[in-house]
């Protein structure tokens, strides 16, 4: 069920800027226009480039904010939470305790 | 065309006309109406439904460009619990577990949680659950929650120390029904508040209460007051996913800030959850099992297109097994619930789900 909806309606994590997104409506309370736009501001891209996966792998790599394959040397979980928090300007909570 | 392939409430197989299934569509969107006194949907909004489920391709999504946030309750029990969360029995650990919904499934937030999932019986054990997050933190990207249910009922006799006022209410005790129903409810706030305040100290994303009253107003004014709390002393994200599409009056006459909790609606029930200091809101609309899939969802999106019109918060509604338009049944067939998933997005016009 869960794949299910990600492949008919998710806007795809971390193989696109889903968990960016998800982080302003989290942080933000943004509404999801909002947020997409907020994104795509701070990312220098279009609103239609947000959920293209063949834009965002290449985009996250080079902004080393974590990709979906695993890459030996990239960012990974907090490592890349920290890149993402200075990108967006938005707090993200577990780096309190670095 | 003939007839039209689709399912029931109750996941089996139907055929439809093109006539029944506008039929159905009108006629769904109909009662939520007369229930729900919110608007009925447009003419081209009643197209679009047709078309959706008219097509005979098995699987639908979105447009591109019109892709939505995904948060999920029930954590990664889906994936190593078993028939009981409605899971698979993977033998995964939870941090290996809820890397695969981010790197596989590719959504876009998740929770960890107990496989008892609730907060009572997480209060005990709250150590190895916040190690759970810990983890979780260290090695993913994408936002973690901790998750997990009120469930009322566990502070009611014999699981709870409180009278049960559904053993009182049928001998007309209907007073101490009530004083029970308040004391619960400040054990359930009080359980709450220590688990999230523990998922907080570690540095969790956000915290979930997911079926919020499921036992009806008292559960719903203890979960809110919860909320109040946490915001105004945590940097925790919080989401409330409701358990049903209206607030059972168990108690009756309980208010939050001037409004009455029972028979709340997800366009009344969106503005008090914002009002308490929520982030995110879980509607949910209950599927009749007795009426078609076509009938259901028209009468899901028309109740949360309303609550996603007046919201300020993101409204993420909930399309599990039995909600939002899916049949209930335990394995959701794929055909009509990608069909419910995109004619929330496009009708019900929430931010996520």
């Amino acid at each position: 069920m869960s794949i299910g909806h990600a492949l008919a309606s998710g806007m795809g994590g971390i193989r696109t800027t889903g968990d960016l997104v998800a982080r302003m409506q989290l942080r933000k309370k943004m509404r999801l226009p909002q947020a997409k736009r907020y994104v795509a501001d701070k990312l220098k891209i279009g609103l239609d480039d947000l959920a293209d996966s063949t834009v965002m792998r290449t985009l996250r790599e080079e902004l080393d904010i974590g990709v979906i394959t695993a890459v030996p040397g990239a960012r990974k979980g907090i490592e890349a939470k920290r890149t993402i928090a200075d990108l967006l300007d938005v707090e993200v909570p577990c780096l309190k305790r670095l | 065309m003939s007839t039209i392939r689709t399912r029931m409430g109750d996941g089996y197989v139907t055929e439809l006309t093109p006539e029944e299934l506008r039929a159905d569509l009108e006629a769904g969107c109909a009662d939520a109406v007369k229930r729900g006194k919110v608007p009925p949907l447009e003419e081209a909004e009643f197209d679009y439904l047709f078309d959706l489920f008219a097509y005979g391709g098995r699987i639908v999504g979105v447009e591109p460009g019109h892709e939505v946030i995904l948060t999920k309750d029930g954590s990664v029990n889906t994936l190593y619990s078993a028939q009981l969360s409605s899971g698979v029995g993977i033998g995964l650990s939870r941090e290996q577990a809820i890397r695969v919904f981010e790197r596989a499934f590719c959504f876009d937030t998740m929770e960890i949680g107990h496989p008892d999932y609730s907060y009572k019986p997480v209060k005990p054990i709250v150590a190895l659950e916040a190690v759970g997050v810990e983890q979780a933190l260290l090695t993913t990207i994408f936002p973690v929650f901790y998750g997990a249910m009120p469930n009322f009922g566990l502070y009611a006799q014999p699981d709870g120390p409180f009278p049960n006022p559904a053993d009182l209410l049928p001998r007309g005790q209907i007073a101490e029904a009530r004083e029970a129903q308040l004391l619960m409810a400040e054990a359930c706030k009080a359980d709450m508040l220590y688990v999230a305040g523990h998922m907080a100290a570690v540095g969790a994303d956000g915290i979930n209460f997911d079926t919020t009253a499921s036992a009806g107003d008292a559960e719903f004014l203890a979960v809110l007051e919860t909320v109040e709390e946490l915001a105004a002393t945590t940097d925790l994200a919080i989401e409330v996913g409701m358990a049903a599409e209206f607030v059972l009056g168990f108690h009756g006459e309980l208010e939050y800030k001037g409004t009455r909790l029972a028979g709340l609606w997800p366009h009344q029930q969106v503005k008090l959850v914002e009002q308490a200091g929520a982030h995110l809101f879980g509607p949910v609309v209950n599927t009749n099992s007795r009426k078609s899939t076509p009938w259901n969802v028209a009468r899901a999106v028309t109740i949360v297109k309303e609550c996603s019109r007046v919201a300020e918060i993101p409204v993420h509604a909930n399309v599990g097994m039995g909600v939002g338009g899916v049949p209930m049944f335990e394995v959701p067939p794929p055909d009509v619930l990608t069909r419910c998933s995109a004619a929330m997005v496009e009708i019900g016009r929430v931010d996520g789900l």
